[in-house]
C-alpha cells in the first residue's frame, strides 16, 4: 500500500475538525437510537449486522475527512459509497429498496469517475499526491485545467451532495436505508460531499474566477427550490425529509458560492463570513436533519408506516417524538430562536452585503438569490406545517395511528439530545459563528487585518461583519418567553372564573366529524400545486365503474404529479444506453468462430499500426 | 433605561393597535355612507371575547391551547423592532428587520399548525391558504426592505429610519411593501375581514375553532401585527420625523407617527373599497407585482436615486 507510506496520511486542520465534529455528532445519537430501533425491526444476527455496517459507515466517512493525500481519500470515499450501499440494500426483500440501491450505486459511481479524473489530472500536473503539495502547486495550474477541475469536482460532489439535477438517487436511498442510517446519510454523509467542494475547489485551486461562484450559486437557487417544491409534494416522511437535504445542501451552497463570488473581488472579510454562513448551515442541517429522520423512523416502528395521510393524532400518543419533531420542524422552517433561523439570517445578511455593495448586475444577481432564498424558506414552512399538522395533529386516520405508543427510552432520549443541541445551536449563535469564523479563515488565508472586523461580538451576539447588522439570539428567546409567559398568565388571570368547555370541533350541523372528513396533506399542498404546475405537470386519473347510465358503482380518483427530471433527463440517457447496447449486442453472436476472427483482426491492425520499426 | 422604554413602547402600541382597525372601519363605512360601528367597535369586542366562556375540541391538542399565547408573544416581541416613538429604539439590537419578517413567520406556523389541530376541514384549508400566500409575500417583502435598507446602509430597523431621506426607490419599494401590507393584514383583495364566508376565507378560517378569550387574544395580536406593517410602511415613505437626530421632541415626533398610521389607514380603506376581493390563485399575480416593484426599486437605487 504504497500510498500509506507517502508523507502527509492525516491530515487534522479545523476543516477536517469540523467535519469530523459534524459526523460524530450526528452518528452518535444515530447509534443510540438504532439499539432501540434495529431490535424492534430485525433480529438478532441482522441487527449485529446493520449496527457493525453503520459503525464502519462512519469510520469510513471520519477517514475522507482526515485523510490527506488523494489516493487515500479515493479509497475512503469508495469505501463510504459502498458501505452505505449496502445500508441503503438492509431490507433486500423489498424490491423498493434493491432498486434504490442500484440507482444510488450507479450514480455514486459515475461521481466517484468524475473525481477520479480530477485527481489524475491533478496528480499529473503537480507530481505529487498530498494534499499540502497540491495546494502550493495548484494555483499555478493553467487557467484551463483549472476550469475543468472546477467542473469535475462539481459533478463529482454535487452527485453526492444531491445537487439539481444530479439529486435524483437521494429520495429512493435516504428513505430506504433505516432511520438510523438515513439520519446519518443526510446529516453527514452529503455533508462529505460538501467538505470536498470546500477542501478542493476552494482550499486547493487558489482564487476562484468569478464564473465559479455564480455558478454556484445558480445551482444551490434551483436546488432550493426544487427541492422544497418536490418537498410539498411528498406525503411519505422519509421521502420528504430526502428532498429538504436537497433544499438544504442548495442553501448551505448559497452560502459558499457568495464566498467564492467575494474572494474574488477581495473581500476579505465578507468571503469569510460568507464560508462561515454555509458552515454553520452546514452543522444546523446535520443536526435538524439528523434529529427529524430519527423521529420518522419513531413513526414507522410505532404505526408501520411512512405515509402521512395515514398518521394523524400523533401528539398525544407519541408526546415525546411530537415534541422533538416540533423543534426540528420549526428549525428547519427558521423560525426564532432555534439554529435555522441564525443560519438562514446569516445568508440573508450576505447576500444583503452583495445587494448592497456589488456592482449593478451582481445587484440584480443578488437580488435573485435572496429572493429564492425568502421564496425556499417561506415553502419549507409550509411544508413542515403540512408534515406536522397532518402526521401528528388532529384524528388518527388509521388504526396503526390510533393504537401507536410512545418509542423506548433509548430512541426517545437520542431525539431529545438533538433537539436540545438545535436549541442550543440557535441560543449560543455568538460563540458557534466566532468558530466557524476562524474556520473560514483558516482555509481561505485572508491577510491578517480581515480577523479584527470577523471577530467582534460575544457568545450571545453576531455581529455580521460588513453589514453591521445584529443578531442576539438570547435576548429573542427571553422576549419570546417573556412575552409568551405574560400573554399566558394575563389572560389566565382576567378569565379565571370562567369556565373552559371541551366540546366536538364545529361541523356545520354535522354531529360526527371523523378522519375522513379532515384535511389531508394533499388538499394542503394543492395550491402548491397549482400555483408550480408549470413545473410539476399535475395530472390526475379518475375512473368510474358503472352499474347503469345512472348510477355510479365505483369511482376511483388519483392525482400525481410528473417526475419532470426522470422523464426529460435520466429516461433518454438510459434510453440511450440500452439501444447502444442493443446495437452492440450485433457484435457478440456467441460463434466462437467470430470470437477467433475478432482475435485475428485485431492482432493484425495492431502489428500494421505498431509493428514498424 | 432603554428596557423599560421599549417595554413601554410595546405596551402602548399594543392597547392602541385595536384603534387602527376601528378607524379603518369608520374610514369604509363613511366612503360607503353608512353609519358603521363605533371607532371603538374592536375594544368591545376584546372585552366581550374576554368575558365569555371558551369551548375547545376534543381533538385538539397543546399546540391548539397553546398557539394564542405564542402569536401574541411573538407579535409583541417583533413590536420591539418597530421604531415608533421618538426614542427611536429597534430592540436594543436585539436584530434587524429580517429578524421581525422571522419573527412573524413564528406566528404564523403555530396559527396554521393550530388550524389543522382542530381537525376540522375550514381550519385545514385556511392554513393551507395562509401558508401559500405567505409564501409568496415573503420574496416582495425581504427584497423590498433590503433595497431601502441598502439605500441607507444597513438593515436594522434603527438606521433604517435614521439616516434615510426620502427617496425615489425608497417610494417604489414602498409600493410594494404596500401590497405586501394588504396581503398581510388580511385586506381585499387577498382575503376579507368582513366576511366568514367559508369558501373564501383565509386568516378567520385558521380561527374559526377559537373562542373566548383565546378568540380575544388572536385578535388582538392580528391588531398588533397591522399597526407593526403599518408603521413599517410610514417609516419607508415617509422617514424624516422619526429619529433622535431631527430634534424635535419626543410629544411631536409621537404624533407625527399618529398622522402616518393615520395616512395609512386612509390609503388602505380607500383601496379596500375601490378592489373586489381576487380569486386566489391570481394572488400569486398580485404579490408577482409586488416583487416587479422591488426589483424595479432596485433597479431606480442602483442608478442613484
Amino acid at each position: 500500500m504504497f500510498f500509506l507510506s507517502q508523507n502527509s496520511r492525516w491530515c487534522f486542520d479545523p476543516l477536517a475538525l469540523f467535519f469530523l465534529g459534524v459526523i460524530v455528532v450526528v452518528s452518535l445519537p444515530s447509534l443510540l437510537f438504532s439499539a432501540g430501533y434495529l431490535r424492534r425491526q430485525f433480529s438478532r444476527r441482522r441487527t449485529a449486522l446493520a449496527t457493525g455496517l453503520t459503525a464502519l459507515f462512519v469510520i469510513s466517512m471520519a477517514a475522507v475527512v482526515a485523510s490527506a493525500n488523494l489516493i487515500l481519500f479515493l479509497f475512503a470515499w469508495e469505501f463510504m459509497s459502498l458501505v452505505s450501499y449496502f445500508l441503503v440494500v438492509f431490507e433486500h426483500e423489498h424490491e423498493a429498496s434493491v432498486k434504490a440501491g442500484t440507482i444510488y450505486l450507479v450514480m455514486t459511481h459515475v461521481g466517484t469517475a468524475f473525481l477520479l479524473a480530477a485527481f489524475l489530472l491533478m496528480h499529473a500536473q503537480a507530481g505529487t499526491w498530498d494534499f499540502e503539495g497540491i495546494r502550493t502547486a495548484a494555483p499555478a495550474f493553467p487557467v484551463g485545467l483549472k476550469n475543468i477541475l472546477f467542473g469535475l469536482f462539481l459533478a463529482g460532489f454535487g452527485m453526492k451532495a444531491g445537487i439539481v439535477p444530479l439529486h435524483i438517487w437521494l429520495p429512493y436511498a435516504h428513505p430506504q436505508a433505516p432511520a438510523s442510517v438515513s439520519s446519518i446519510m443526510s446529516g453527514a454523509m452529503i455533508k462529505v460531499a460538501v467538505y470536498g467542494i470546500l477542501r478542493f475547489i476552494a482550499g486547493m485551486l487558489g482564487v476562484p474566477p468569478v464564473w465559479w461562484g455564480s455558478a454556484i450559486l445558480v445551482a444551490a437557487g434551483i436546488s432550493c427550490l426544487v427541492g422544497v417544491i418536490y418537498a410539498l409534494m411528498e406525503h411519505d416522511i422519509k421521502k420528504l425529509l430526502a428532498y429538504h437535504s436537497v433544499e438544504n445542501i442548495g442553501i448551505i451552497l448559497l452560502g459558499i458560492g457568495a464566498g467564492m463570488i467575494f474572494w474574488h473581488w477581495g473581500w476579505w472579510v465578507l468571503a469569510c463570513a460568507a464560508f462561515a454562513a454555509g458552515l454553520y448551515h452546514t452543522v444546523n442541517h446535520a443536526v435538524f436533519k439528523g434529529l427529524l429522520f430519527l423521529c420518522s423512523g419513531s413513526i414507522h416502528v410505532a404505526t408501520g408506516t411512512k405515509d402521512i395521510e395515514k398518521l394523524g393524532g400523533l401528539i398525544k400518543r407519541m408526546p415525546q417524538t411530537a415534541a422533538s419533531f416540533l423543534v426540528g420542524a420549526m428549525a428547519i422552517s427558521a423560525l426564532p430562536p432555534l439554529s435555522g433561523f441564525v443560519s438562514e439570517w446569516l445568508i440573508f445578511q450576505v447576500f444583503f452585503a452583495g445587494l448592497r455593495d456589488a456592482a449593478s448586475g451582481g445587484k440584480l444577481f443578488f437580488a435573485g438569490m435572496m429572493a429564492c432564498l425568502a421564496l425556499t424558506s417561506a415553502l419549507a414552512a409550509a411544508c413542515f406545517v403540512k408534515a406536522f399538522g397532518v402526521a401528528f395533529l388532529a384524528m388518527p386516520r388509521s388504526r396503526a395511528a390510533a393504537e401507536a405508543g410512545e418509542v423506548s427510552l433509548s430512541m426517545r432520549s437520542a431525539m431529545i439530545f438533538l433537539a436540545a443541541l438545535t436549541v442550543a445551536l440557535g441560543i449560543g449563535a455568538g460563540l458557534v459563528w466566532k468558530m466557524l469564523c476562524a474556520v473560514a479563515a483558516s482555509f481561505l488565508k485572508p491577510p491578517p487585518a480581515v480577523w479584527d472586523g470577523l471577530l467582534s461580538g460575544s457568545w450571545g451576539l453576531i455581529r455580521f461583519p460588513g453589514t453591521d447588522a445584529c443578531l442576539r439570539t438570547p435576548m429573542i428567546m427571553l422576549a419570546l418567553s417573556a412575552g409568551i409567559a405574560a400573554v399566558y398568565a394575563f389572560v389566565r388571570l382576567v378569565s379565571r372564573k370562567h369556565s373552559v368547555t371541551v366540546g366536538r370541533t364545529w361541523g356545520c350541523g354535522y354531529y360526527r366529524l371523523d378522519h375522513r372528513t379532515e384535511y389531508t396533506a394533499t388538499a394542503f399542498s394543492k395550491p402548491f400545486r397549482i400555483a408550480f404546475g408549470f413545473f410539476l405537470l399535475p395530472y390526475r386519473k379518475t375512473e368510474k365503474i358503472r352499474d347503469s347510465f345512472y348510477h355510479v358503482k365505483e369511482f376511483s380518483y388519483e392525482t400525481s404529479t410528473t417526475p419532470v427530471f426522470k422523464r426529460y433527463l435520466y429516461d433518454p440517457v438510459v434510453g440511450g444506453l440500452f439501444r447502444l447496447a442493443q446495437y452492440v449486442r450485433g457484435f457478440q453472436m456467441g460463434s466462437i468462430h467470430w470470437y477467433l476472427a475478432y482475435v485475428f483482426v485485431t492482432i493484425l491492425v495492431l502489428v500494421v499500426i505498431f509493428g514498424r520499426p | 433605561m432603554k428596557i423599560p422604554l421599549l417595554l413601554l413602547q410595546a405596551g402602548i402600541a399594543v392597547l392602541a393597535a385595536p384603534l387602527v382597525s376601528g378607524f379603518v372601519r369608520r374610514v369604509k363605512n363613511a366612503l360607503r355612507m353608512r353609519q358603521g360601528a363605533a371607532l371603538v367597535q374592536p375594544y368591545r369586542n376584546i372585552a366581550k371575547y374576554m368575558r365569555k366562556e371558551e369551548v375547545v375540541s376534543e381533538t385538539a391538542s397543546w399546540i391548539f391551547r397553546w398557539t394564542p399565547s405564542v402569536v401574541l408573544g411573538s407579535t409583541l416581541a417583533a413590536l420591539m423592532f418597530v421604531p415608533v416613538f421618538s426614542f427611536s429604539l429597534s430592540a436594543a439590537g436585539m436584530g434587524d428587520v429580517l429578524s421581525l419578517f422571522f419573527l412573524f413567520s413564528l406566528g404564523r406556523f403555530f396559527l396554521a399548525l393550530a388550524g389543522l389541530d382542530a381537525g376540522s376541514a375550514f381550519g385545514g384549508m385556511g392554513s393551507s391558504r395562509e401558508m401559500f400566500i405567505a409564501s409568496f409575500v415573503e420574496p416582495a417583502a425581504v427584497l423590498a426592505v433590503a433595497v431601502v435598507a441598502a439605500h441607507s446602509s444597513s438593515s436594522a430597523a434603527e438606521p433604517l429610519v435614521r439616516s434615510m431621506g426620502m427617496s425615489f426607490s425608497g417610494m417604489i419599494a414602498a409600493a410594494s411593501l404596500f401590497m405586501v401590507v394588504l396581503a398581510e393584514t388580511s385586506r381585499i383583495p387577498v382575503d376579507n375581514q368582513e366576511t366568514h364566508l367559508e369558501l373564501t376565507m383565509i386568516h378567520e378560517a385558521m380561527l374559526l375553532e377559537y373562542s373566548g378569550p383565546s378568540l380575544a387574544m388572536l385578535e388582538t395580536a392580528a391588531h398588533a401585527k397591522q399597526l407593526i406593517w403599518f408603521s413599517l410602511l410610514g417609516a419607508i415613505l415617509w422617514p424624516w420625523p422619526i429619529g433622535s437626530s431631527s430634534g424635535l421632541s419626543a410629544v411631536a415626533c409621537a404624533a407625527f407617527f399618529v398622522l402616518k398610521i393615520i395616512l395609512c389607514a386612509i390609503v388602505v380603506g380607500l383601496t379596500e373599497i375601490g378592489l373586489a376581493k381576487m380569486r386566489l390563485f391570481r394572488v400569486t399575480d398580485f404579490l408577482g407585482l409586488a416583487f416587479l416593484f422591488s426589483v424595479l426599486a432596485l433597479v431606480v437605487s442602483g442608478l442613484g436615486y
